[in-house]
Parts: structure tokens; sequence; C-alpha cells
């Protein structure tokens, strides 16, 4: 039986800056020092990460790096936990947020949702801070996508809960096909191609931000020859029972459909992966290939081989998946993946995939690529311009502007999914269903006895040594019906100690 | 569960690197006539708002790489 399929999604932002110094680092830190700074009262202290269990060396494979690579020294830079159980941090030269942990595809769109209002947040207050101290107006901009037309990217990752004993080869193999092609529905769009040695117009747009950055099937690299599948293992859980998938390969999405179905879709076919009910079908002949032939092609009419030889197109392979979904659906249920919400995965899969194969432009409201393109192609008609005019890649770009008075995607008529009022909840709140649900009722609660928090633990500062460190190594315990009322009446976290026993 | 009939996909046209076959176009329609006015619209704001100067604002626009 699959495990619930637990997941998360941490988005890379990209940032610039007008009127003042436009240097990534130091306006990421003002940006998430800015927000902290507003949104929590002076006394409090600031709750650092805790860094004791990282290891981002560790590859799935049964090897680990550390002793090649050098460790990543992020200690230096901005990085709080926040009251809605999410990371809030500078990652090299981006602002970055990592969702707390849902427990369904709805939950991750209404958590990322509130990411990107976090952001909105930020910008305001970090240009206010930003002005006044510089000569006029100056602004800090943030963009939730992940290319900057220049030859660099930055991701957009999802992660999902799985059996530690589902062998990794089958992993790779079988969730390949759909990361090569679930980006005709999960797709941002891009104006312009950045692989080396091919010119601008024989790729005027494509289906992914990202595509062209993949070189290697599998692999634990993340910043260069980005693998379709990371084997990055670093479960932040305990390892015995759990594995972490670590997803690269997906774009961000503006569209809160398409992230709903990015999630949504992922751990189904994850789900079918564990239980050993998806098979070869559909495995690929030449993956990486694929990925940016599948991209290079909006008419979504371009076939890619199978490894038995078939051909087949994108669209064909991800109506295979769906087929599959529902056989595992009938079989097994979609309780791992919540009673209601995975019946309403798959309908909406058929859904964007009927509409794209009968008539792309039916389902701008929801898929990224398509609403993008009905601009950028709208936009080249009415003023009469070639395809490479930096006005097309302009839009491109404003697409993602989280501004609201500037941002194109809030403009596009992008359906939505989530209420607006849920959304501005799930800024400070975390959700009931996960150990987020502990770590950020702590935060809020009890932040002056908090000395640091990480994934998979809390350290509690009690007034005396040692300091108490409280180990959250199951992702589906600290939730609301666990530990809700045992909050609400601790008024300390020495309180909240002593109840919690050992 | 009940049974979902899913539509065969027996409209979509393939192409291999050898042939492209072209997608036949839409009817015009009511609707088409809406959609092309909702266009109108979001293509006018887009005037409004778009970076005045699209050339330095694409060529400058220069992220780290990240992961």
């Amino acid at each position: 039986m699959a495990l619930p399929k637990v997941c998360g999604i941490e988005t890379e932002y990209g940032i610039l800056v007008r009127g003042a110094e436009n240097n990534p680092v130091s306006a990421s830190s003002l940006l998430i020092n800015a927000y902290i700074a507003a949104t929590t009262s002076p006394q409090r202290g600031r709750v650092g990460w805790d860094f004791d269990d990282e290891h981002p060396a560790n590859d799935a494979r049964g090897f680990s790096l550390d002793d090649i690579i050098a460790p990543e020294i992020e200690t230096t830079l901005v990085n709080a936990v926040l009251t809605n159980g999410a990371r809030y941090y500078v990652d090299h030269a981006h602002p970055e947020i990592s969702t707390p942990e849902v427990s369904t595809a709805l939950e991750a769109v209404r958590w990322d949702r509130a990411a990107e209002e976090i952001i909105r947040r930020s910008m305001v207050h970090a240009s206010a801070k930003l002005s006044a101290g510089s000569a006029g107006q100056a602004e800090v901009i943030v963009h939730k996508n992940n290319s900057d037309g220049k030859g660099n990217s930055y991701g957009c990752h999802e992660n999902y809960l799985l059996a530690r004993e589902t062998p990794f080869g089958r992993i790779v193999a079988q969730v390949t096909p759909h990361f090569v092609t679930r980006q005709i529905f999960t797709g941002a769009g891009k104006v312009g191609c950045e692989l080396p040695g091919v010119p601008n117009d024989h790729v005027p747009y494509q289906l992914s931000q990202r595509a062209d950055f993949f070189e290697e099937e599998v692999g634990l690299e993340t910043t260069l020859k980005r693998p379709i599948v990371n084997t990055r293992d670093e479960p932040h859980c305990d390892a015995q029972k759990y594995r972490r998938l670590h997803v690269i390969v997906g774009d961000a999405n503006m569209s809160e459909v398409a992230t709903y179905l990015k999630v949504g879709t992922t751990a189904i076919v994850l789900a079918m992966i564990e239980d050993d009910a998806l098979g070869d079908d559909w495995l690929l002949g030449n993956p990486v290939s694929a990925i940016r032939q599948v991209s290079h092609d909006p008419t979504l009419t371009r076939t890619i081989p199978l490894r038995d030889g078939r051909r087949a197109t994108a669209l064909e392979i991800q109506w295979g998946l769906l087929e599959r979904a529902h056989k595992y659906e009938q079989l097994h249920g979609l309780a791992c993946v919540g009673e209601g919400v995975g019946p309403d995965v798959l309908r909406r899969w058929e859904q964007v995939l009927t509409g794209l194969e009968h008539d792309p432009e039916s389902v701008a409201s929801i898929v990224d690529w398509v609403a993008k393109q009905r601009l950028v192609d709208g936009y080249a008609e009415r003023h009469r311009i070639e395809s490479g005019s930096p006005r097309l890649k302009a839009i491109d770009l404003q697409y993602h502007d989280l501004r609201p008075d500037k941002g194109l995607a809030g403009r596009a008529g992008l359906e939505t999914i989530v209420d607006p009022a849920e959304v501005d909840e799930a800024v400070s709140k975390p959700p009931t269903t996960t150990r987020a649900y502990f770590r950020g009722r702590c935060l809020d609660k009890y932040p002056d006895e908090i000395v640091a928090a990480n994934w998979d633990s809390i350290v509690f500062d009690v007034g005396r040594e040692p300091l108490r460190r409280v180990p959250m190594m199951e992702p589906l315990r600290g939730t609301a019906d666990h530990v809700a009322r045992l909050i609400d009446e601790s008024d300390s976290a020495v309180e909240l100690l002593e109840r919690l026993g050992s | 569960m009940a049974e979902q009939t899913r539509k065969q996909k027996t409209t979509t046209s393939r192409t291999t690197d050898d042939e492209v076959i072209e997608d036949a176009a839409p009817a015009a329609s009511e609707s088409g006539e809406k959609l092309k006015a909702e266009l109108d619209d979001l293509l006018d704001e887009i005037d409004e708002v778009l970076e005045t100067n699209a050339e330095d604002f694409v060529k400058s626009y220069v992220q780290k790489g990240g992961q």
C-alpha cells in the first residue's frame, strides 16, 4: 500500500533591484529581513535553522560525495522559519521559500500561493526600507520563474514521500516518462531557447523554462549537468522507513490548476510506482533528447522514441499514464493522495489532456504555457512585430512578475481553486495534517523558547542546560489531531515538554 | 467507482522527424468573437503595464544560477 504522499514545493525566485545597487545576495537578505521585521515583534530573537541533519551529498544510489564535494556553507546567510511551517531563506543568490509539508496537491497549491503572498509583502517592506535609505524610489522586484534568458536557471523543486524499500532503479525508470511529458500541461512557457548552438528563431517559443538545462538521465547535481531524476538522499525523517524524492525538473507555475496538476499527477504516478502498478510500457528511449524535443514542440505532434522501439507523442504517453491511474484507483483507491483530491486530480488530468488534444486555446485558463503564448502571439500580431523582438521576451519575463500592478499572469484570466481568504490564512498558519503543524504552532506560541528548528526537529531553550531537541522524524505525527490541544493547554515550552513526557 | 470512459485519442495528428501534419483550424464562432474581445482587452492592459524599455529590461535581466 503506497504511503500517504506527503509533499512540498521549494521555489527559488528571481530578484532584481531598481533605483539602488542590484546585488542579488544582499537584496535577497533584505527581502527576508524586511518581512521578518514587519511580521514579528522586535523583542523576539530570530529562530535560526538547524543544519545538523543536512546531508545533501548523500546519493540515493548508495554513496556519499561528502569527501569530494565541499559542504555548502549557508550558515552566514539569512535563514528563517515561519509560523506557517515554511522555511524562508537565501539560497546562493536567490530568495527561496520551501512550503511546509502538506498531504495533498490542493494543500500544496494553498501554501505555494501563500509563499507568493509572503514574497509580495516582502517586496513592499523591502522596497520601503530601500527607498528610505536612498535618494529616491527604489524597488526590489521578484519573479516566480526559472530562466533569465542568459543561460542561467534556478529551480522550483517538488518533494514526495515514498517508502524506502521502493527500488530506486524502478523509480528512476518509471517516473522519467512522466517528468519528460508532463510539461505539456505543467510547462510555464518560454520565448526563445538556451541550448548552445541553437538559434532563437529555430525555437521561437517552447513549453518549458527548464527543459534546455537537463543533460543527464539521473544524478546528484542540481546546478549544472542537471539530471531529470535527482538522486539526493536526504529524507529529513526516518531514513529506514522513508525516502524523499527530490524533484528538480519542473517549472514554477503561476496557474493554480497547473500547480495542482503538477503535484497531483506526480503523486499518483509515484504511488503507482511504489505499488509496482505502473509497469514499463512507457519507458523512454532517450529521455534527455526527449525532454528538449517535447519542450520545443508547442504543436504537441512530435513523437519521441520509447525503449521498445515504438514512437509516441507526449500526449499519448500522458493518456497512457492516466489510463493506468484510473485502473490503479479501481484496485487500490487514491486515499494516499487524498480521498477527495485524488479523483478530482484525475478529472482535471482528463480535462487538460482533452483540451490540449482538440483545442489548446481552450485550456488557456489552466496551462501557463498556453496562457503566455496567447499573450505573446496576440501582442506580436497587434503590433506587427517579429519573433525575436525584446518586447516578446519582456512579456515572457513579466508574466512571472509578482507585483500585483505589473504581473501579467494575474491578468491572464487564470482559473483559481483556492479561496483568497484561505491563502491569507496560510501565510501565517501551518497545515493541520503533517508535522508542519507542530513546528508552526510552536514557533507562533513559544518563539522566545526556541533556539533553532529544521524539518525534523525543534531545539528548545527551557532556561537551563542542556537545550532540549524534540525530534520529528515522522512526517505524519505532530498534526493538529495529535497536538493541537496539547499546545493550546501549554502556556510555555517548558510545560509543553513536560506534557510530551520524555 | 464507476468506470470512466476515456476519450480515445483518435484525432491527434502525429509527426515523426520526417513529416508534419497540420492541425485543422477551429471554425470561427460567437464564442470565438468573445475570446477575441477578451484578448483585445488583455492586450490593451499589457500595453499599459509592459516595461517601457523592453530592450534594456530584457538585456539587464540576469540571474545567478541556482538549483
